[in-house]
């Protein structure tokens, strides 16, 4: 397989380093720019790639109709979709406490998915 | 819930900085503590930021803004702060004296011995940047649009450009994307980003949103909804270069171009307004010109990271409970910090050397012009080097502090000012 | 069909004085209007005073009207409620030689207009403001500063409380003749019958005219011009200043207004379409460099919304002498049963009543028995304002209805007790702008961005339909696409 050479947006700090990561295939070859933090992170960056997930689920009863949701985790950034379809389709009911989970173990990765804050149950 | 009708701290507005603020009051022996907010619940602008991103400072992890939240309300509530909510704060006297009113409360006076000013910041809008075109609906600030899509539940489009790299601009495309909007474009007039490269690549490039700098918008199109906005880019007057013109359809432009301190409660009870930051003038323990009345968070500049509005809150409160306990605030002569070498400005404006006898005092600051090389971050007296601090860089999107020392009070109260400075190193 | 025996056609202030004035007699009365509320033509956007009428040629309608007009805003504003206030207006010279000032002098005696040349030190004491370079000004006492959405609201209200009837959404397709006859008006949502129309039609009464055969050669150029408002907490004006005015127009104003922040504008060009009111970049910087002139103490960051309007500049000849844009004001002899209206531009605000008086006596002079009506009532209740009120009258009003305690508009002070009020008035306010109209929400620095989801709820909840069915302005501008959740496949 042939060498290639990438450019990674350093995201650890606020610095924002431009990285040049060579590799072969899932082999790095040499990293240029960057700290040390910065080379772990374009190694994960290059070969499983995860982002923290903050979005919202439906709720009844509450105060509002969305509840704010986000993963326990960093998640896998390609399954990213997949998760946001899930969401849509999941109804909460008030009262939901503060990191509450959501939906556990999501889409088989060991990740779950957790309440961003509590929300009393309303009389309406 | 009840409140009472004298307090010995309210604090006006519930974010980061008033919930901090008030916590503190109550630990540091403030006994009657009351938040009061327009909103219905606690938290403000935090409760609509869901993104990740928040406490990597102060609890060394990456909460949602609610979450953040979340965590001080409860505190505030075990301490045992009251809250007025649902409540607009229409004046504040000079001697303390608050009218307010509420659909659930009706129309409340309170006494307070003293007060701290924490109502955040607004959005710069449209007319501010003197954006040309037509008015139709569909030209939104990115905080309106983000109070819908995450607190109410709603989609103000369906096509979307952004003007302004700012992080709120740019996690709402992100956001948007999320909720199945397309987002068209950014477009930045500056030739730099104004938010976190971080935002930048988690928000933008992971979803192939063009951002493009030196470039804003000429035109706004559509008389009922928006139909398109025609975008060009600028020279480095900001000004339109001719032939450059693109129409973009879109329904939706959305507004994300800066922040500017709320501090038209504040100007009324006769607060001095630094026209530096468009927030109040303030010593090491945030207190205004008028004695009692503090101020904490974005009301007196506009922070980047949320941390530092807590920290500025936490000291206010401190301070402000200090003032009840003692019946004085800090004590002895105080020292102006003024804004040298590619410094816009500097908070606090002026110190009371007698703060560090027992604590340190962190002077925020923000730079004129970026410099992409190592800088110090310097303190002088004349010409004499107080202290000095290396950064690998400095940017204007990003706050930089520096921390005086209780070693170094002799020199301090022997100053006759402080001058700050950002130099290459 | 339904029958009437006045169809006034457009809601501008012309249309809605007018429909106010003949309210007053035993007529049944329609107002049609093609927006989705009143006041959005010509009468959206202008400086918002009541000239003293120095400027107009002498021997025009322009200038009759004005002054005809003036006096008459004290009885309109304590009758209906506009907010009103006679701050008298400065011609200030800047550098020229002061000769022009006596020319204006000529022009304001000519036209019945008191006024006096004030010095340069005393234009200094009276408005410490001006550009320190003045040589003097003239002082006309009689200007003032009116509210120019109640301008328009109030007298329709009024009317409907006298019996007459408004339909927005409700535009002007063509008349019904016999003859040279008018019986009726073909319109958008159906015909009606009436024995009399009132062409206040605006920027497109040139078409309305035409369409009854009057005037071929008559034609609107719409003339825009563009404004700053500049926030009251950054400037506040008591004064009107003009400068010395140019052929085309009174120049660039910089002047307050009966609701606190300062207006910077207009300018003048002439635009093609009649529904071109896109600020643009060039225009922003001629109002700023003329604004800049009059006080040049204006700092940039103080702007805190920009908007434009068009005039209906006509092209009717004055009866005598050669000034080409009079007002027209008339009852055709091609045809009958119309009350012919055009041109009405700048002083028209001002003049508004006066022409309303007019086609009052019009209508007497073609032979129309106009009897009073007994029971009519010149006084449009006032609804309370929360921020004109002291904290204890505020407290009273919180503790009546807890509503008035909602704080919706931080900037501008507007509580949620004053947009239901007005959401359910005579004159239903239906649409977001609408509610800006009336109370002045989201005119402040922060040009609603904090009160417009609120109020959307608020307009969602009283009228009974979903968010998502709520306008800026009518269909076609709705705030809100869909449901966060409900993302199509």
């Amino acid at each position: 397989m042939p060498t290639i050479t990438q450019k990674v947006i350093c995201t650890t700090c606020p610095k924002g380093c431009t990285l040049e990561v060579t590799r072969d295939g899932e082999t790095i070859i040499s990293i240029l720019n960057g700290c040390k933090r910065g080379h772990e992170y374009a190694k994960q960056e290059l070969t499983d790639p995860r982002r923290m997930v903050a979005s919202t689920v439906r709720i009844r009863g509450a105060v509002h109709p969305l509840m704010p949701v986000y993963t326990s985790a960093p998640f896998p950034k390609p399954r990213i979709p997949e998760l946001l379809k899930l969401l849509r389709s999941v109804e909460l009911s008030a009262p939901v406490k503060m990191d509450q989970p959501v939906l556990e173990n999501v889409l088989g990765t060991g990740i779950n998915v957790n309440a961003s804050r509590e929300m009393d149950e309303v009389n309406q | 819930m009840m409140h009472k009708e004298n307090y010995d701290v309210v604090v006006i507005g519930s974010g980061p900085g008033g919930l901090a603020a008030a916590i503190a009051a109550k630990k540091n022996g403030a006994e009657a503590v009351l938040i009061i907010d327009r909103d219905i619940e606690p938290g403000g602008i935090l409760l609509q930021c869901i993104h990740n991103g928040f406490g990597m400072e102060t609890f060394k992890q990456d909460l949602p803004g609610p979450a953040y939240a979340q965590r001080f309300i409860d505190e505030a509530t075990q301490v045992g702060v009251d809250f007025l909510l649902d409540t607009m704060v229409l004046e504040v006297t000079r001697d303390h004296h608050i009218f307010a009113t509420s659909k659930q409360h009706g129309f409340v006076e309170i006494n307070a011995k003293t007060v701290v000013l924490a109502m955040g910041c607004r959005e710069r809008s449209r007319a501010q940047i003197r954006l040309p075109g037509t008015r139709p609906a569909g030209v939104f600030t990115a905080g309106t649009a983000q109070r819908w899509v995450n607190v109410e539940g709603f989609m103000p489009g369906k096509r979307f450009v952004i003007l302004g790299s700012g992080d709120i601009g740019m996690i709402m495309a992100r956001r948007l994307t999320f909720e199945g909007a397309k987002v068209e474009r950014v477009l930045e007039v500056m030739p730099y980003l104004s938010g976190l490269t971080r935002n930048y690549v988690q928000c933008l490039m992971d979803f192939d949103i063009g951002l493009q700098l030196k470039h804003t918008v000429k035109n706004i199109i559509g008389k009922n909804r928006v139909e398109a906005i025609e975008a060009c880019a600028v020279d480095d007057k900001m000004q339109p270069i001719a032939g450059t013109e693109e129409i973009i359809p879109c329904d939706t432009l959305l507004l994300s171009v800066g922040l500017i301190p709320e501090n038209e409660l504040s100007r009324q009870a006769g607060v001095l307004i630094d026209p530096v930051t468009a927030g109040p003038f303030v010593d090491d323990g945030f207190q205004t010109n008028i004695p009692g009345v503090f101020s904490a968070g974005n009301v007196v500049h506009v922070y980047d990271l949320v941390d530092w509005v807590t920290e500025a809150g936490l000291t206010a409160g401190k301070s402000a409970a200090q003032l009840v306990r003692k019946g004085v605030g800090s004590d002895g002569p105080t020292i102006p910090v003024k804004a040298a070498d590619n410094v816009r400005y500097v908070v606090p404006q002026t110190l009371h050397p007698s703060t560090l006898e027992e604590n340190d005092i962190r002077l925020q600051m923000r730079v004129t012009r970026p410099i992409e090389k190592p800088v110090w971050v310097e303190v002088r007296s004349g010409d004499k080097l107080i202290t000095r601090r290396g950064e690998p860089y400095a940017r204007p999107g990003e706050m930089v502090t520096i921390a005086l020392k209780p070693a170094q009070v002799e020199e301090i109260k022997a100053a006759s000012e402080l001058r700050v400075a950002i130099v290459e190193r | 069909m339904n029958s009437y025996d006045v169809i006034i056609i457009g809601g501008g202030v012309v249309g809605c004085m007018t429909a106010r004035a003949l309210s007053r007699y035993n007529l049944s009365i329609l107002l049609i209007e093609k927006e989705s509320d009143i006041g959005m033509g010509a009468s959206s956007a202008n400086s918002a005073i009541v000239h003293a009428g120095h400027d107009p040629v002498p021997g025009t309608l322009k200038a009759e009207m004005n002054h005809l007009a003036n006096p008459m805003w004290d009885t309109l504003s304590a009758e209906l409620g506009i907010p009103f206030k006679r701050s008298g207006a400065y011609i200030v010279a800047i550098e020229e030689g002061c000769d022009c000032l006596e020319t204006l002098q000529a022009r304001a005696k000519a036209n019945g207009v008191p006024s006096e040349i004030i010095s340069a030190d005393e234009m200094k004491r009276r408005e410490p403001r001006v550009n320190p370079l003045t040589t003097g000004a003239l002082f006309t006492p009689t200007a003032g500063m009116v509210d120019p959405f109640a301008a328009c609201i109030a007298p329709l209200e009024n009317a409907i409380n006298n019996g007459a009837q408004v339909m927005t959404d409700t535009a002007f397709v063509d008349f019904i003749k016999e003859g040279s006859k008018i019986i009726g008006i073909k319109t958008s949502r159906g015909d009606f019958a009436c024995r009399w129309v009132v062409n206040a039609a605006g920027l497109y009464s040139d078409e309305v005219m035409h369409k009854a055969g009057v005037r071929p050669e008559f034609k609107i150029t719409p003339r825009k011009g563009e404004y700053y408002i500049l926030d009251k907490s950054e400037i506040q004006m008591e004064n009107i200043l003009f400068p010395v005015p140019s052929e085309v127009s009174k120049g660039i104003l910089v002047l307050g207004s009966t609701h606190g922040n300062a207006l910077v504008g207009p300018n003048s060009n002439m635009v093609p379409e009649k529904e071109n009111r896109a600020v643009t970049a060039d225009g922003l910087a001629e109002i700023w460099s003329g604004s800049q002139r009059l006080v040049p103490s204006i700092a940039p960051r103080s702007i805190i919304a920009v908007f434009a309007g068009l005039r209906a500049t006509g092209n009717a000849h004055a009866k005598n002498g050669d000034y080409s844009h009079d007002f027209v004001i008339e009852i055709p002899k091609e045809v009958q049963g119309l009350v012919n209206l055009g041109g009405i531009e700048s002083p028209g605000l001002t003049s508004a009543p006066a022409i309303a008086q007019r086609v009052v006596e019009l209508l007497k002079e073609a032979g129309e028995k106009l009897v009073e009506k007994k029971d009519f009532n010149p006084i449009r209740p006032a609804r309370p304002r929360f921020n004109h009120l002291n904290h204890e009258e505020q407290a009273a009003l919180v503790a009546k209805d807890a509503r008035y305690g909602h704080m919706i508009c931080r900037c501008e002070m507007i509580t949620e007790g004053e947009i239901v009020a007005e959401i359910h008035a005579p004159l239903p306010a239906k649409t977001y702008d609408a509610i800006k109209r009336r109370t002045w929400l989201g005119t402040g620095r922060c040009l609603g961005a904090f009160d417009m989801p609120r109020v959307v709820a608020i307009l969602s909840q009283e009228l009974g339909v979903s968010p998502l069915e709520i306008t800026k302005k009518g269909t076609g501008s709705e705030f809100l696409a869909r449901l966060t959740k409900d993302v199509e496949a």
